[in-house]
């Protein structure tokens, strides 16, 4: 897919992707084979009807392409950009095999944007309601997939979102320049339309319990509160000032809006040398984030090699292009502070990678090296895990792991009437897995409410 | 939107602000606290419930003018409305019969404990409470603490009002005296770190209420990480209250500074290209 010019994106938040042109989109189309076994949908978590799609596409009727989409996936503008298809859908396609696979999610969100340049009709039809209620908590994709499957099917839906604003990590985490504001509040603003209340600044497990919501008259509870806690690595200085969590440095910047500091009143700190610690998305939006707010030098430090990135490709692209340098086989193992307590620099060891284990992983060691990179600014993307706040307030509630909820296929929990999935139920994941996840939820939540009656 | 429905001075740079909020009103606990942002372009900060009223849905909030966002909500006016208020947030002050307490506030974090003191004695705990401030001016609601403490002290930096010296000069008088339980410390942080180190030499378990700087409240970020006793902890979830005798008072008084360039220059901007009359933009 085209992209904006490296020298020019990097000075703003404007989307770098320029998305497919109708020929490009069309020429693309018809590299698809039509397979009668399609392999690629078998990639895709909430299993589209690609090959269908994609034919629309290529017979020039978009409105068909983006209908077909639409009855599997509420949000086709948000995955056609953030979905890995790497190891999704176009991982699977045939044509990937001797060739570039057919580009799936370049086309999803070209039939996504046709939709929203044209304005075709989304209008819902006005579902009748059936006298039931439903209480969403979490306001990110899984929340609002379960929210909007479920009012489309009669209920009455509330969402109640802790923060300000609506969308979870498509709002707070993943940036404008992947990720357009206007795109996420499209979306939303269709899931309203649904006839969905939210309500913002709610904290569920503070104002009020599960329990409590259930007693209030609510028939079924969707837990969707993702992984939201940042992990520490527990090396000496994280505590130094100018180190960040990713997910302090991408609220601040993409929710709070401190890049534009002082016109918003929360601030940032813009490093001049920063080291990224990890190699996911959210580093690489962290890393792409710091070159924008002026850094002259940005490292990804990561331990293992590129074969075990975790990013998405086309993200590990752009973060290259804008000059962001990768460390390979790096463990950070001391952040450094100078006397006022800044950082100044991180310790790494120099890793490498040792034969595979009885499971075929192969894991990084110390090389017995170790090298000094002089930064003044850390932050720190290795991970997130389940934050304790909701589930802690909900008695019996069966966990598993380090606090992730444990729910069955279809996302019932434990509990009779609760039910919860995304990154709260499998540990951090994927949009679309999560979407899946409420997908998935909702109908299990309308059989269950239809078979109390 | 939250209505503003009373506000009030109630000591130089202190204003009361009682906001309708309900379904905070009606949750909220000795010790919880809420986010507000003023407006579209404001920053999300923390303020501890000083007071709430469940019949009428409301809550108070006591605060310093101490930057650019204090500034701005002081500026607003009785039947004006705040955009954003989050909570209750943090752990509610582990409150039960423990005999003898004495609360130590300094400054505007004295309004802070009053919550904390309806609580405890609610318990049927002794409560010795010690306001301090470093003039007469400063002190707020000496009065409302003086109805329900069982005995009240106040100090001043310069005499001006009660006693002259330091809350700890008072708070020493007091443990070598009687037999105290607990102390429960808010105020600035040299302030609880002295308190700290005062009771540990003399073995009495101790709080404090620790108020690092802050963006959502829910556990997320991690910006309001402290240490205490070695581990990192996030204020606005585990605590804010801790073990006074754990805390690294440095490293927050640090990270507290962190931003001190940038809050300069955003009360500067504000005090220069709108005087408050940009509210509500
Ligand atoms: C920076 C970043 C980049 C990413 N990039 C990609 C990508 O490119 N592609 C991809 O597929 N995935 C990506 N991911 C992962 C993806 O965003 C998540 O897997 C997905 O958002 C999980 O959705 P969710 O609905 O489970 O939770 P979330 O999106 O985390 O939403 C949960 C919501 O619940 C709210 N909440 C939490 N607790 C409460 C409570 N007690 N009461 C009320 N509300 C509460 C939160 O405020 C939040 O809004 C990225 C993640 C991050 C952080
Ligand atoms: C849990 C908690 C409860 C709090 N309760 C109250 C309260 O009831 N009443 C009240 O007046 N204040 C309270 N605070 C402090 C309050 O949040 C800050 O005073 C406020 O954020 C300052 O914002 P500002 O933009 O006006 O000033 P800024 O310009 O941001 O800061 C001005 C000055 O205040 C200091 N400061 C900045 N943030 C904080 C902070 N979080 N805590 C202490 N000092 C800070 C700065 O170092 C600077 O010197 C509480 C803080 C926490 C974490
Ligand atoms: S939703 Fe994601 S995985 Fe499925 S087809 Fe679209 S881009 Fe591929
Ligand atoms: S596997 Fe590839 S070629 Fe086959 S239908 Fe899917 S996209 Fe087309
Ligand atoms: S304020 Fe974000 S974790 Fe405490």
């Amino acid at each position: 897919m085209r992209a904006r010019n490296a020298e020019k994106r990097k000075k703003d938040f404007k989307e770098v992707a320029l998305g497919l042109t109708e020929k490009e989109a069309v020429r693309e189309a018809k590299r698809c084979l039509q397979c009668k076994k399609p392999m690629c949908v078998t990639g895709c978590p909430v299993e589209i009807d690609i090959p269908a799609f994609i034919s629309a596409i290529r017979e020039k009727d978009f409105k068909r392409g983006i209908e077909v989409i639409r009855r599997y996936n509420m949000l086709p503008a948000v995955c056609g950009r953030v979905c890995p298809q790497e190891n999704q859908c176009q991982g699977k396609c045939v044509l990937g095999k001797k060739n570039a696979p057919v580009a799936i999610g370049a086309l999803e969100r070209f039939a996504a944007d046709f939709e929203a340049k044209k304005g075709v009709p989304k209008k819902p039809e006005k579902p009748k309601l059936n006298r039931r209620s439903v209480a969403v908590i979490g306001s990110g994709p899984a929340g609002l997939t379960a929210a909007a499957v479920l009012a489309k099917t009669g209920y009455k839906v509330t969402v109640f979102e802790a923060l300000h604003e609506a969308g979870g990590v498509l709002t707070y985490g993943i940036p404008e320049f992947r990720l357009p504001r206007k795109i996420i509040e499209r979306e939303i603003d269709f899931v309203t339309s649904l006839g969905v209340e939210i309500k913002l600044n709610w904290v569920v497990g503070k104002i009020q319990t599960i329990d409590d919501l259930l007693k209030e008259g609510y028939d079924a509870v969707f837990i969707g509160v993702g992984a939201g806690s940042p992990r520490f690595m527990e090396i000496p200085g994280e505590n130094l000032n100018n180190v960040y969590f990713a997910s302090e440095y991408l609220t601040r910047v993409n929710l709070m809006k401190a890049g534009s500091f002082p016109k918003y009143d929360t601030p940032v700190k813009r490093g001049k040398r920063v080291a990224v610690v990890g190699a996911g998305n959210v580093a690489m939006d962290a890393a792409r984030t710091a070159v924008r707010l002026g850094a002259e030098k940005v490292y990804i430090v990561y331990r293992r090699t590129s074969a075990e990135m975790p990013a998405r490709l086309e993200e590990v692209e752009h973060a290259k292009e804008e000059g962001v340098e990768i460390l390979f086989l790096s463990s950070p193992k001391e952040i450094i502070g100078d006397k006022h307590g800044h950082v100044s620099a991180v310790r790494c060891d120099a890793m490498r990678m040792c034969e595979p284990d009885e499971s075929g992983r192969r894991r990084p060691e110390c090389s017995g090296n170790e090298f000094i990179l002089e930064v003044d600014q850390v932050i720190m993307a290795i991970g997130q895990t389940a934050n304790p706040l909701l589930t802690r307030s909900v008695k019996k509630l069966r966990l598993w792991g380090a606090g992730y909820i444990e729910v069955d296929e279809e996302g019932a929990t434990n509990i009779p009437g609760i039910f919860a999935g995304g990154d709260i139920a499998t540990g951090a994941a994927t949009v679309i897995s999560a979407m899946g996840a409420g997908k998935r939820a909702a109908r299990a939540i309308d059989s269950y409410i239809k078979n109390k009656k | 939107m939250f209505r503003i429905i009373k506000k009030e001075s109630v000591a130089m740079h202190v204003e009361e602000m009682v906001i309708h909020a309900p379904h905070i009103a009606g949750s909220a606990q000795a010790g919880n606290f809420i986010i507000l942002r003023i407006h579209d372009t404001g920053e999300r900060i923390p303020l501890t419930i000083a007071d709430s009223d469940c019949d009428a849905g409301t809550i108070t909030i006591l605060f310093q003018k101490a930057g650019k966002t204090t500034e701005e909500l002081a500026s607003l006016k009785e039947g004006d409305s705040i955009r954003d208020i989050a909570g209750p947030l943090g752990h509610p002050t582990p409150l039960k019969r423990c005999g003898r307490a004495v609360l130590v506030g300094g400054g505007i974090g004295s309004a802070t404990l009053f919550p904390i003191l309806k609580a405890l004695k609610k318990k049927r705990n002794r409560v010795t409470v010690i306001l301090g401030a470093r003039t007469s001016d400063l002190l707020v609601w000496e009065h409302k603490f003086g109805e329900i403490a069982d005995k009240m002290w106040l100090v001043t930096d310069d005499g001006t009002s009660g006693k002259k010296g330091f809350v700890t000069d008072a708070l020493n008088e007091v443990v070598e005296n009687e037999k105290v339980d607990i102390v429960i410390a808010v105020g600035p942080i040299r302030m609880m770190q002295a308190v700290a180190e005062l009771t540990r030499f003399h073995d009495i378990p101790a709080i404090v209420s620790l108020n690092p700087i802050m963006v959502e409240g829910t556990g997320m970020c991690g910006a309001c990480r402290v240490s205490v006793g070695g581990k990192t902890k996030f204020a606005c979830v585990d605590g804010p209250e801790f073990d006074a005798h754990e805390v690294d008072f440095e490293e927050i008084a640090r990270r507290l500074a962190f931003y001190k360039r940038e809050e300069m220059e955003s009360l500067h901007k504000y005090r220069t290209s709108c005087k408050g009359r940009c509210r509500g933009k």
